[in-house]
């Protein structure tokens, strides 16, 4: 029917995931109300303990991190018009191979456990995601059902490895522990404001991360035609861009990205591998994505938001014994459950408000 | 005042703006009862969204509309249809899997019990095809029918509702010549029946051949009203445009040169494993532009794509500059442009462009790999721009903004957008298919220059359109297809008669006498109408 002016992209890039935040949180502050207590006091503890301190801003980045590369892992797919949401088996399968070379060279020095263990991560991530990709390809089988069973695949096979195969003996199913020499230096080794935060160098890959997937989204020939074929698989059809091969090709990336997560969790703070690590990060990688619309400040913005939101969540059940812990994982929920599932909720009537004064012609039907 | 009224619709001073643009600008247009009034103008110019008004699809922000002497609010199209005015539009509004007797009762079933209504529209509608030459089986399910069938159907369906006002949206574009004369027939029944209607086309041949007064709109505004004996087509040209216009594109004969496309026995299925071209043979030569006729759907948008890499043929060769094409798979589109081939494809929003991209993004489409673009993986935005600045330059693409999103461009300029760039660069072969579908008149003629320009620099052109007038004016030779196959080689001058014959498939050069069935069209016709 009517074809309407699209937003201005302030609105859409700022104001809109600004709604679905404020949104979220009067209605979390509704359930800090229901138990007791004040919400406006439980809104200050929360931000406090995400950005009051050194030590909180510390957890903040570092939760952050994880949320950056899962997030890109689900931006990249996305501009190919791929839907993955199997960044937690995938970052969980990475963090095998993480691990393993880790442990293989922990008597080294850190800078080979991080070399090493990234490009395993990264590998292992590849791998687990291409198949979904190439089942795609190949045999038309949807990548939304294909990565959601490969989630449960990778929750079935880490637990046998880790409880059959790479297992500490004594231990309720994890591996050894990383030696001493091979661990990665933690950030308030440099700069003591961080304290006791686990935030460790792998920050930095993430940093890059965001780079690398500016550039070859916008800066390289592949993202172009990665972008064509999200955009307009009949369009990439007629330019004759193999779309078996992007497929492919981004779903490797997207599940290498994914499994960087492991280096940031598995090495570099619990510094070993445990049954179900991953804790549901892949899945905040979606809402991550989402809200940050694909793109790297996006994202980098969204991360920011959620890992402040699991750090001061943290604090909050600390601090208010009555706001349990699962309430945190309600406003958590709700956070995104606005901003991910119902991000387009404000679109309509904000169409409304942006059209009345300046709209655009249906164009002529002939 | 009431049912006294010569007019049955009249519109005073009808304006309405989306946003700062004025779509209808205080249009005054009083329509006779019982005339067939004609509305032209280029895209864009208003005339859709005038119909949308009385039919009640947007609202005037401010004017009056009389109906029969009236004067009324008109709400929506059931409110619409309430007083008299009926609307077939341009894409059909079927059931595809219904009858059509469910379709035409589809809105109106008038009661909780089907059969009632059923038997009651059974015999309504056989009173309205005695009555008006609607001859339509209402046992047939609408998928089933041909295209001009259909059409035929949605007018039974106003009629059914009571209109005495119809509103034909380009009711022959996806008619075959034949299917068309067939329509005015239909159309003069209703006249002397007592119908009013208003037909919107832009192909003023039509407005001149049945209308008995037109109007024309350009920019939101209506030029004039005239009555139809009082104008020419290039008058109404004129006025459209708002300068003179060429009206035949102007073109020297042609020096075929040798051979550079050849087709050898090509015969592609769809999807589905219908066969859709069948055993097709022709070459092209540097220096001629073949046109491809044929109604819509009988094998052309297949044949374009095979020929351009897009899917492989069943059986069959492919040969450019006396090389055999070898297929392999998504890559042989790409492969093609190496050899030389450019390919402006039929539907330029779905396959020619991106429409979130940038216009510059759209100025590589197809040829991104170029070393032109940036070494290795790198691309190069400044590069890409500085030759998309060139070509808006040269095609004269407006808004000149090669950072603006392709969506936000005009018909006309969307489609120069592809031209430019298939056409700017070294190539041997140019495939075009349907170049001025959904565009305006002035850029209609600056792209059949460029066309013909191509060939005149000694290029092999091959040409599909739909519009018999466009190949006619373009083509050197055209070959007519029907139901897949190449039913026969006519030149451009051939008589009205051999074009309808050969798009029904019937070879005028064999069977001279065989009557044609009207409307009888392959099943694929249908198909290919979107």
């Amino acid at each position: 029917m009517r074809a309407q002016k699209p937003l201005p992209r302030w609105v859409d890039i700022a104001l809109m995931p600004a709604l679905n935040v404020a949104l979220a949180f009067v209605v979390g502050g509704l359930a800090v109300a229901a138990v007791g207590e004040d919400p406006f006091r439980a809104m200050q503890v929360l931000i406090f303990g995400a950005f009051g301190y050194g030590e909180g801003w510390g957890f903040t980045l570092h939760f952050a991190t994880s949320f950056v590369f899962t997030g890109l892992a689900v931006a990249v797919a996305y501009h190919a018009g791929l839907f993955n949401i199997g960044g937690e088996g995938q970052a969980y399968v990475a963090g095998l191979g993480a691990i393993m070379v880790a442990l293989w060279l922990d008597q080294t020095h850190w800078v080979f456990v991080l070399v090493g263990s990234t490009l395993a991560a990264m590998t292992f991530g590849a791998i687990w995601a291409m198949i979904p990709g190439y089942l795609q390809a190949k045999r038309g089988s949807h990548i939304v059902i294909t990565t959601i069973m490969f989630n449960f695949i990778a929750s079935a096979f880490m637990s046998y490895m880790l409880a059959q195969v790479i297992t500490r003996p004594g231990a309720n199913a994890e591996t050894e522990t990383i030696a001493e020499t091979g661990r990665l230096p933690l950030l308030s080794e440099y700069f003591s404001a961080f304290t006791y935060s686990p935030l460790n160098i792998t920050f930095f890959i993430g940093i890059l991360a965001l780079i690398f997937v500016y550039v070859l989204i916008w800066r390289t020939k592949l993202g172009y035609q990665i972008r064509t074929l999200g955009a307009n698989p009949e369009a990439a059809r007629y330019a004759g861009i193999s779309a078996v091969a992007i497929i492919i090709i981004v779903m490797a990336i997207s599940g290498a990205l994914a499994g960087l997560m492991a280096v940031n969790e598995a090495v570099g703070v619990q510094k070993r591998l445990g049954v179900g690590y991953v804790q549901g990060f892949g899945f905040v990688g979606i809402a991550v994505a989402f809200m940050g619309r694909a793109h790297p400040i996006g994202i980098a913005l969204a991360a920011l938001l959620f890992g402040a939101l699991y750090q001061g969540g943290q604090e909050l059940a600390f601090v208010m014994p009555s706001v349990s812990s699962d309430l945190v994982v309600v406003i958590q929920a709700l956070v995104i459950l606005f901003t991910g599932a119902m991000s387009e909720m404000f679109k309509p009537v904000l169409l409304r408000l942006f059209n009345r004064g300046n709209g655009e012609p249906e164009p002529a039907g002939d | 005042m009431g049912q006294d009224s010569e007019l049955a619709i009249d519109l005073r001073g009808v304006s309405k703006a989306f946003g700062p643009v004025q779509a209808n600008k205080n249009i005054f247009m009083p329509i006779r009862r019982n005339s067939i009034h004609g509305i032209v103008g280029e895209n864009g110019a208003g005339k859709s969204t005038l119909m949308s008004i009385l039919y009640g699809f947007y609202h005037a922000d401010s004017g009056e509309i009389f109906v029969n002497g009236t004067k009324v609010q008109i709400k929506d199209s059931s409110h619409a249809l309430e007083l008299g005015i009926g609307m077939v539009h341009q894409h059909f509004m079927l059931v595809d899997n219904f009858t059509v007797l469910e379709n035409i009762i589809l809105g109106a079933e008038g009661g909780f019990l089907l059969a009632k209504s059923l038997k009651a529209a059974r015999s309504e509608m056989e009173r309205l095809a005695r009555d008006y030459g609607l001859e339509v089986d209402p046992d047939a399910l609408v998928e089933d029918l041909s295209v001009g069938q259909q059409q035929r159907v949605e007018i039974l369906k106003a009629l059914y509702r009571g209109a005495e006002v119809l509103i034909l949206d380009e009711p022959t574009g996806v008619l075959t010549p034949t299917e068309a004369d067939h329509l005015f027939k239909i159309f003069e029944q209703l006249h002397a029946q007592g119908k009013t209607i208003i037909l919107i086309t832009h192909k003023l041949r039509e407005i001149m051949a049945i209308t008995d007064s037109v109007s024309v709109m350009r920019r939101g505004e209506i030029v004039t009203t005239l009555k139809t004996s009082e104008t020419s087509p290039d008058n109404l040209a004129e006025l459209m445009v708002g300068r003179r216009v060429e009206m035949d594109a102007q073109k020297t004969s042609g020096d075929p040169q040798k051979k550079v496309l050849e087709v050898k026995g090509l015969s592609v299925t769809d999807e589905l494993g219908v066969p859709r071209v069948k055993n097709v043979s022709f070459d092209v030569r540097a220096g001629e532009i073949v046109g491809i006729a044929g109604v819509a759907g009988n094998g052309q948008s297949q044949l374009l794509e095979v020929i351009s890499g897009m899917t492989e043929p069943l059986l069959g060769e492919i040969w450019i500059n006396g090389k055999r094409v070898e297929f392999e798979g998504a890559k042989t589109a790409a492969k093609m442009r190496h050899l030389g081939l450019a390919h402006v494809p039929e539907d330029r929003l779905k396959t020619g462009l991106v429409a979130q991209f940038e216009e510059w993004e759209n100025s590589i489409l197809g040829y991104s790999e170029e070393p032109k673009y940036g070494a290795g993986q790198i691309l190069s935005h400044k590069a890409a721009r500085e030759e998309a600045d060139q070509r808006i330059e040269k095609f004269d693409i407006r808004p000149p903004n090669c950072r603006l999103k392709t969506a936000n461009f005009s018909g006309g300029n969307q489609q120069k957008i592809v031209l430019a760039r298939e056409m700017d660069r070294e190539l041997d072969v140019l495939i075009v298919g349907q170049p001025t579908r959904g565009v305006d008149i002035g850029a209609i003629e600056f792209i059949h220059k460029q066309i013909i320009a191509m060939r005149d620099a000694g290029k092999a052109v091959l040409l599909v359109s739909v519009e018999l007038d466009e190949i006619r004016a373009l083509s050197d030779r055209v070959l007519v297809m029907f139901d897949g196959k190449i039913v026969t080689e006519l030149t451009p001058e051939a008589s009205e008669r051999e074009f309808g014959l050969s798009m029904a498939g019937v070879d005028p050069h064999e069977e001279e006498s065989t009557p044609v069935a009207t409307g009888k069209v392959s099943a694929g016709a249908k198909e290919g109408v979107r």
